[in-house]
């Protein structure tokens, strides 16, 4: 069978690579997508004091280093048996606030808005970050680099560094802020409100007016109905740092809502030969294979399925950019791959207002800030969402503390399986008999994976911003017959 | 003047040496004034074909982060060295294997255990482990070996210069970026950095006597503002670790845990800490020294905790 | 291993250890040839790194000989020896490495009896414990520089 590799794609934290097997009439038979590397993070922690987890755990991406240190702090909590102060709840959600604005500015402006500014279609040598700023102006490009330069002056004078963050203990935070840091803080997370209402803007002019997108995102080749995960708190709406996890499923109907405690009754995870990755599923609907649908366990963690599992966001201004988004889409859930991207930018106009409302909080330069634990150590689990999708870190300890077991289920985790599903069927549908395979057609290969934001977005200023693709057709003896790619110079 | 030719490359790595790449914010203008990324498959698109294809030595100099973890790191290791002039083991997984490193004190077949059978969500009756070479009913699919033992970039590869941190901060990245664009390169083999010292030397902390009664866990303690972490029984790893980072742990009220390396001339950075601390226990008491001993309850990892694929041991030895 | 000969270095202080060896030697007392003896001025000089040094480049054990406490020809050395080996020797078992295989005595220069026991009896103790596995270098391997 003929074979189409693509090694490695790129813009994701980690490796990664597509095979994509033809039969002789040249339609699609399979795609697999393999993640090529393992670490051993729930191994090597063995042994490790549990109050070096938050940092231990944070490299296993530098991207989103504050969602693993976050759930890890959590999951300390727990393990120890220790209430936070509610100054040290505030200052970690007002971190993560701070981190939610940087890291999905970063992807859509970055990754996806390329896509969309410059179009599908477009020659591979515009279709990147410098071409959307020719295009739409370069005070919105300056305005990317410095909401993203602010609210990581945010992560440092919280967190203690900029990159892998030092301050999260059980029971609390290590560092205090003045007053003059959080006036600071006040003022950028101003503009920050601003600036999500702009990208708001743009998604607006860029995407939704344009019918052929439209047409895109709602389009067939890009909907997988699948169940959607997403945490939630008290009053059922979004919360990245705290609440229980709540899954819907693809009818829009509430399927069941856990505390971390609970994760094991729900999830499961499957491994295959052909990858490091394993997939996780829910348990109570079971594995059923790559395939969507009520009657399959596999499960999407993504913005959008954040907005699909909760009945709305908390704060007004989101609130009123969710309502919009739903009754565009045609109610809820929402099942268009690519309106992810629009759910990214709700939830990003969120995060600035979260973290305006805790910078305003009266508690907020409280010294306050550390319960010492006084209860043995045993077990914990801490679970907060990182930018792309739900995070589980679960610990058991011995009496002193030191970890004996680590399970851990990582926010693009959750979405292996759907990923795998989302290229498989763009590829299908889009790869037919007597079809040219283009350059844009490749890309569109691509803009099904691309929404899910695979851990690794990157801050660069001069991305191309497509993926590199080499596209090789071998004949039945395996000589070269036709070779296509885009963005290799 | 020609252009300078740069790769990025990324061993077993968790991206954030890409983020320091790009923490240097406006200054990136200026180096793409005098500088061409060649190949950076994070945000380029180069492909691995574009790399072989290249000629040895045409490539000015690679920023290679990430340790050595498995059979496609290596392969790129040594593909990339010979394609370039000058080789930088960029951020500490390079250097000194960092946390992908603390795999040492385990094997491979461990970690599948732990991972593909043990851990408490999987299900996987079969038993399954990933495999390189994999039969699919369309045909067959490959996978790069998983290496028991991590090891350097140094390890594998000649390497020219080594950048520490984890990530190198922002002016450690700058004093590598701009000792390249200037041609002012320092002897090979420097560790660069603004430090050759301690991270005490930078730390704000007021110093006095260190002599330890008790080591404390860091949640058992709130510590004193201006005081030395080490000496109020903090395990703070300063005074073995290479300054250069502005010593921002310990003014997070948090113990340095000595991600720029070892000091200049130390080839065994958990062995120098080891010496150090033991040397502060305030007892002569066999017994007393026993109990102070045993409020440390990691030695190696909290030691080897970067460094373990560099110490001299390199591993644990498993039966 | 019936043939197995193990490899062990002693790091012997002058004023006390060392001497203690020249005594046993000179009043031909036997003592095991698989020792390779290390003179130092003080036991405290002993910096964890040499024993690291050492199981890295083929020793199958390691002692540290020095003078009794109260008695360092340096009034402080030894105590310093005390509070290191301990703490190495937690360290080498989550590396694998016995404890067993490092050990630390005080011999005086009087007691040339007792270090030939000491040296006898952890022979015989690393014999029972089989060769190490942590000798991976060449003995005059540079070391990779790091500046």
């Amino acid at each position: 069978m003929k074979k189409i590799t693509i090694d490695p794609i790129t813009r994701l934290e980690g490796h990664g690579k597509i095979t994509i097997f033809l039969n002789d009439d040249g339609s699609v038979a399979n795609t697999y997508l393999q993640i090529p590397e393992l670490r051993g993070f729930e191994k090597f922690s063995e042994g490790r004091p549990a109050e070096d987890m938050p940092q231990i755990t944070q490299r296993i991406c530098g991207v989103c280093p504050e969602a693993h240190h976050m759930a890890a702090t959590k999951a300390l909590d727990e393990l120890f048996h220790v209430e936070p102060t509610s100054t040290a709840k505030k200052l970690r959600e007002l971190l993560y606030s701070a981190f939610f604005v940087t890291d999905h500015t970063t992807h859509f402006y970055i990754l996806a808005a390329p896509d969309f500014v410059m179009g599908p279609d477009a020659p591979p040598a515009e279709r990147n970050i410098l071409g959307v700023i020719a295009k739409v102006g370069l005070e919105l490009g300056g305005a990317v680099i410095n909401t993203r330069k602010q609210n990581h002056w945010i992560i440092q004078t919280v967190g203690g560094r900029p990159i892998h963050p030092c301050f999260g203990l059980p029971g609390g935070v290590s560092r205090a802020i003045n007053e003059e840091e959080r006036a600071k803080i006040e003022e950028i997370a101003k503009q920050s409100v601003e600036f999500g209402k702009l990208s708001l803007k743009v998604f607006d002019d860029v995407v939704l007016k344009n019918k052929a997108y439209l047409d895109m995102v709602l389009s067939d080749t890009f909907t997988q109905k699948s169940y959607n995960m997403g945490l939630v708190d008290k009053n059922n709406k979004v919360n990245f740092y705290d609440g229980k996890v709540r899954v819907v499923g693809p009818d829009g109907k509430e399927f069941c809502k856990y505390a971390p405690r609970e994760y094991l009754e729900h999830i499961a995870e499957r491994v295959e030969p052909w990858t490091y990755l394993k997939f996780p599923y829910l348990k109570k609907v079971g594995w059923k294979g790559f395939v969507d649908g009520k009657d399959s366990g596999v499960y999407r963690a993504t913005p959008l399925s954040r907005l699909n599992a909760a009945d709305g966001m908390a704060t007004p201004l989101a609130q009123e950019e969710y309502e919009r988004m739903y009754s565009t889409l045609g109610g809820k859930p929402a099942n268009f791959t690519l309106a992810t991207h629009w759910a990214r930018l709700v939830e990003l106009l969120y995060a600035a207002e979260r973290l305006l409302e805790l910078s305003r909080d009266p508690e907020i330069t409280s010294p306050d800030i550390r319960n010492i634990p006084t209860a043995t150590p045993d077990e914990g689990v801490g679970i907060v969402e990182a930018p792309r999708g739900t995070l589980t870190h679960h610990y058991i300890t011995d009496e002193k503390g030191v970890i004996k077991k680590c399970n851990l289920i990582v926010g693009t985790t959750n979405n292996h399986a759907p990923l795998f599903m989302s290229i498989k069927k763009a590829a299908e549908d889009l790869i037919k008999p007597g079809v040219k395979i283009t350059e844009g057609l490749l890309n569109r290969i691509e803009m099904a994976w691309r929404p899910y934001d695979p851990c690794m977005s990157c801050a660069t200023h001069a991305l191309p911003g497509q993926l590199p693709l080499e596209v090789t057709i071998y004949d039945a003896q395996g000589n070269e017959v036709k070779k296509l790619s885009q963005g290799i110079s | 003047m020609a252009k300078l030719k740069i790769a990025l490359y990324w061993g077993a790595s968790c991206g954030g040496c890409e983020i320091a790449t790009l923490a240097i914010h406006e200054k990136i203008l200026k180096l793409a004034e005098v500088a061409d990324i060649v190949f950076w498959p994070v945000g380029m698109d180069f492909k691995y074909s574009d790399v072989e294809n290249m000629a040895d030595n045409s490539v000015d100099v690679c920023l290679f982060n990430g340790a050595i973890r498995n059979e496609e790191n290596e392969h790129m290791a040594k593909l990339l060295r010979a394609k370039s002039k000058i080789m930088i083991a960029y951020g500490s997984c390079a250097y000194e294997g960092c946390i992908p490193g603390l795999s040492n004190f385990y094997n491979r077949q461990m970690t599948f255990e732990r991972a593909y059978i043990e851990t408490p969500s999987t299900e996987n009756p079969g038993k399954i482990f990933p495999q390189t070479k994999v039969k699919v009913p369309e045909g067959e699919l490959e996978l790069p070996e998983l290496y028991d033992t991590v090891k350097t970039l140094a390890q594998t590869v000649d390497v020219d210069y080594f950048v520490p941190g984890c990530p190198p901060e922002e002016k450690t990245t700058w004093l590598a970026l701009e000792a390249l664009i200037t041609g002012k390169l320092p002897p090979k083999g420097t560790v660069i950095s603004h430090s050759i010292k301690a991270v005490c030397d930078e730390c704000p902390r007021k110093k006095e006597e260190k002599k330890i009664k008790k080591f404390y866990r860091p949640y058992e303690i709130i510590p004193e503002p201006e005081k030395c972490l080490l000496e109020q029984g903090l395990l703070c790893y300063g005074i073995a670790t290479r300054g250069g980072c502005g010593a921002l742990c310990p003014q997070a009220n948090m113990p340095c845990t000595g991600c720029y390396g070892p000091v200049e001339g130390v080839i065994d950075q958990g062995a120098h800490f080891l010496s150090a601390l033991s040397s502060i226990i305030d007892s002569n008491d066999p017994e007393e020294i026993q109990r102070i001993i045993d409020d440390i309850p990691d030695p190696a990892g909290t030691f080897y905790r970067y460094s373990l694929p560099d110490s001299l041991l390199r591993r644990a030895r498993i039966k | 291993m019936d043939n197995f000969e193990p490899k062990i270095v002693a790091f012997c202080c002058n004023w006390c250890s060392y001497a203690g060896a020249d005594l046993a030697g000179t009043s031909r007392m036997q003592y095991s040839p698989n020792i390779r003896i290390i003179r130092v001025m003080c036991s405290g000089r002993v910096n964890p790194l040499f024993v690291l040094k050492a199981l890295s480049i083929g020793a199958d054990g390691v002692l540290v000989l020095g003078c009794h406490p109260g008695d360092c020809h340096y009034i402080e050395g030894n105590y310093k020896t005390l509070r290191r080996i301990p703490l190495l020797k937690k360290m080498l078992k989550q590396l694998g490495v016995e404890e067993e295989r490092v050990r630390l005595e005080w011999v005086s220069a009087s007691e040339g009896a007792k270090f030939a026991e000491v040296t006898n009896s952890f022979t015989q103790d690393i014999k029972n414990l089989g060769p190490s596995s942590s000798g991976h270098l060449k003995q005059s391997s540079k070391e990779v520089k790091h500046g």
